[in-house]
């Protein structure tokens, strides 16, 4: 289903929009128009959509107009021409009562400096959404503790936002934004203003509340690490239009321009890098020896839903699922039967370059397993540690997917 | 060659006379709301007995300040009830409360309406500058001219004189409200009074109130400067004192605006930076 459809937003900034819409329509670039008019293209001729459940990131370099796109959503900046549907009803078009209870219900904000209201404690700010909507103050008090539950604030709620962290503060400002329990979440460069490593641990945070609570959202970035670790699909921009729209594999594998090719190119660290760098280590059922129960237990610890199969002298013989393991226990059928044979097998100095296709090939089923000339099991690389390693930091073996 | 002189003055006059036959019934309405309100500070200020008052209006000020201020207070006034010249302080105090009391009323809301809306400040800030240097004591013909001799006009020409601090700091507290707070009252549905009064007013506070204590200190310096229209109060102290060339009693009448002028400057600064304090 989808949540937004934008088609052929159009944001000018100046003192005769009109005459700077025919000039976009003309086919000027940005660079000319503001030469010869003094008028600012923010977004240009932007259309794309966005799938319910989607995370959808919008990526560029500073002034490509993510901030103005995003603000164009929910119309905090007035569009000069196009729409955005939302739900099936055109934002564009709506009366400013209108306007409002759609911002009220359906879409929860999160800013770059946090914007938290320093005049107001952690709890009433989370509350702010739901006060302005007349929520009787217990109720929404309720609800934005349970909010701050969510981000692992709800000692704080009493404290003032410039005794916390910017770690902490961020972690209120999606609070505040998730206390309304909108369908989705715009994110404006949400987590630059945070070091790397809280970085990190808040965009794991939000990809768990992202598996559990199924948020539409909108996350602009202009780190592309951040983009390929948290982005279902990536939309990237360069002076106000969007070059391409793809999934993080998509980008890496075929930059539609140059100008993609550029943003990429650190990333081509994979000619360098081989399987066995990223890889880790695997555990393995050893055929004959452990059986189907002791493989769902494994799964089970490891959090993983695939297991590999090897023979006592170690040698790969297969990727063992979940599903399998099961029918074997139930139907009493032998795991050679249920065994997968066309997993990914490459040697330890396969180069991620060659590994990422054949990868990408198979849509990331299963882990690639890596092995050594004699063909025994060293590893295996889960997609996780494939994406860190096309982002340019390098290994990680404790990744998981 | 002499060029004729541009007849500006009778101009004036006759425009004056219009405005006073043609408005009576306005400054009447006027007078009738100021007066009554001069008044009643007054019959407040004299309910008990001088040192019961003083008393009275300390603790008031240890409750809003600090304790230094309420010490400074209670010698301070006592000092003025000493040299006699508790009456005529109750007259100027009255005069400045009543003077400041409507140049907030009009002028925070002026503040607010010219911080929304461009138009009302472009035309309001050439209007302000006028009202601010203009020598203080030109106000006092009109006024006397609309509303006669007497307390009245003396509240008038404070008001014109002490409001713009107020409505300048309402506007640009208001401005000065970072904009990404702006974006995220809007973004949650803000309506834009409730932008207004749960996100600008408070966040604008200290600055208001700086604008506030800065009209208050300008309505002091006027209603002084009134006593020359028959005023009353503490001006007419040091007036006479410059008449008769009293310098003794020229200083006393000083010295007790001055005790007065401190007492105001700090309560209101201390109301002004009361704000939440970090434990
Ligand atoms: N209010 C405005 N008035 C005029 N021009 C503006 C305004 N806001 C943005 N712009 C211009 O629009 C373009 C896009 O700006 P925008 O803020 O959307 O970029 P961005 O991609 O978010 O950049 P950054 O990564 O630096 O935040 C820039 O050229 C900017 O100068
Ligand atoms: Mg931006």
């Amino acid at each position: 289903m989808k949540k937004f459809e934008v088609e052929d937003l159009t944001k000018i900034f100046g003192r005769s929009p009109v005459k700077g819409l025919e000039l976009v329509r003309q086919g000027k670039e940005k660079e000319e128009i503001l030469k010869e008019t003094g008028m600012t293209v923010g977004v240009n001729r932007a259309s794309f959509s966005v799938d319910s459940g989607e995370v959808f990131v919008i990526m560029g370099l500073s002034g490509s107009g993510k901030s103005t796109l995003v603000r164009l959503l929910n119309r905090l900046i007035e569009p000069t021409e196009g729409s955005v549907k939302l739900d099936g009803e055109d934002i564009t078009k709506m009366n400013s009562e209108q306007l409002r209870e759609a911002r009220r219900t359906k879409m929860g904000m999160v800013f770059q400096r946090f914007a938290l209201f320093p005049h107001k404690s952690v709890c009433e700010n989370v509350e702010y959404g739901l006060e302005i909507q007349g929520v009787p103050k217990q109720e929404r008090n309720k609800k934005a503790l349970e909010s701050l539950g969510l981000v692992g604030l709800e000692n704080y709620a009493d404290s003032y936002p410039d005794q916390l962290s910017g770690g902490m503060q961020q972690r209120v400002g999606l609070a505040r934004a998730l206390a309304n329990d909108p369908d989705i979440l715009l994110m404006d460069e949400a987590f630059s203003a945070l070091d790397p490593l809280i970085r990190k641990d808040m965009q794991d945070e939000l990809m768990d509340l992202q598996s559990s609570m199924q948020k539409t959202i909108i996350f602009i970035t202009h780190d592309l690490d951040e983009a390929l670790r948290i982005g279902d699909r990536i939309a990237l921009m360069k002076d106000g239009k969007i070059v391409q729209i793809g999934t993080p594999e998509d980008i890496l594998t075929n930059p539609a321009n140059e100008y993609v090719e550029k943003f990429v190119e650190d990333v081509n660290l994979t000619k360098v890098l081989t399987a066995s760098s990223i890889m880790k280590r695997s555990e393995a059922l050893v055929l004959g020896k452990d059986g189907p129960r002791v493989a769902l237990k494994r799964m089970r610890e490891k959090g993983t839903s695939t297991v590999m199969v090897v023979g006592r002298d170690r040698t790969f013989l297969g990727v063992l699922t979940a599903e399998g393991a099961k029918e074997v226990a139930e139907n009493g059928k032998s795991i050679e039967d249920v065994l997968i044979k066309d997993a990914v097998v490459v040697e330890e100095d396969t180069p991620v370059s060659d590994l990422l296709p054949k990868m990408a090939e198979n849509q990331f089923a299963y882990p690639a397993v890596v092995t050594n000339e004699q063909g025994k099991l060293r590893g295996v690389v889960v997609r996780g540690a494939m994406f860190a390693a096309l982002a340019g930091n390098g290994v990680n073996n404790d990744a998981t997917s | 060659m002499q060029l004729p002189k541009i007849p500006l003055e009778q101009w004036i006059d006759t425009f004056v006379t219009w405005l006073t036959e043609n408005f009576s019934g306005l400054f009447d309405f006027i007078t009738n709301i100021i007066e009554p309100t001069v008044d009643f500070f007054q019959m407040i200020l004299t309910l008990a007995p001088p040192v019961i008052t003083v008393a009275v209006i300390s603790l008031l000020v240890l409750l809003a300040s600090r304790l230094s201020v309420a010490l400074f207070t209670l010698v301070g006034l006592l000092l003025i009830v000493n040299l006699q010249l508790w009456e005529q302080s109750v007259e100027t105090i009255s005069l400045v409360l009543t003077a400041s009391l409507v140049s907030v009323i009009i002028g925070v809301p002026l503040g607010i309406l010219a911080a929304r809306k461009q138009w009302v400040q472009n035309i309001l800030t050439p209007v302000l500058d006028f009202m601010q240097t203009m020598p203080a004591f030109v106000y006092l013909i009109p006024a006397v001219f609309f509303f006669a001799l007497g307390a009245v006009p003396g509240v008038i020409a404070s008001v014109i004189f002490a409001m713009p601090p107020t409505i300048r700091l309402t506007n640009l507290g208001i401005r000065q409200v970072p904009k990404d707070l702006i974006e995220a009252a809007d973004a949650f549905g803000s309506t834009s009074f409730q932008k207004l009064f749960k996100v600008q007013l408070p966040l604008a506070k200290s600055t208001i109130m700086a604008g506030m204590n800065q009209t208050i200190m300008l309505s002091l310096s006027m209603v002084v400067i009134a006593s020359m229209i028959g005023a009353g109060g503490l001006g007419d102290v040091v007036l006479q004192a410059i008449s008769r060339l009293e310098v003794g009693q020229g200083f006393e009448g000083g010295l007790a605006i001055v005790i007065i002028a401190i007492v105001l400057d700090r309560v209101t600064q201390s109301l002004g930076n009361g704000k939440r304090k970090i434990s």
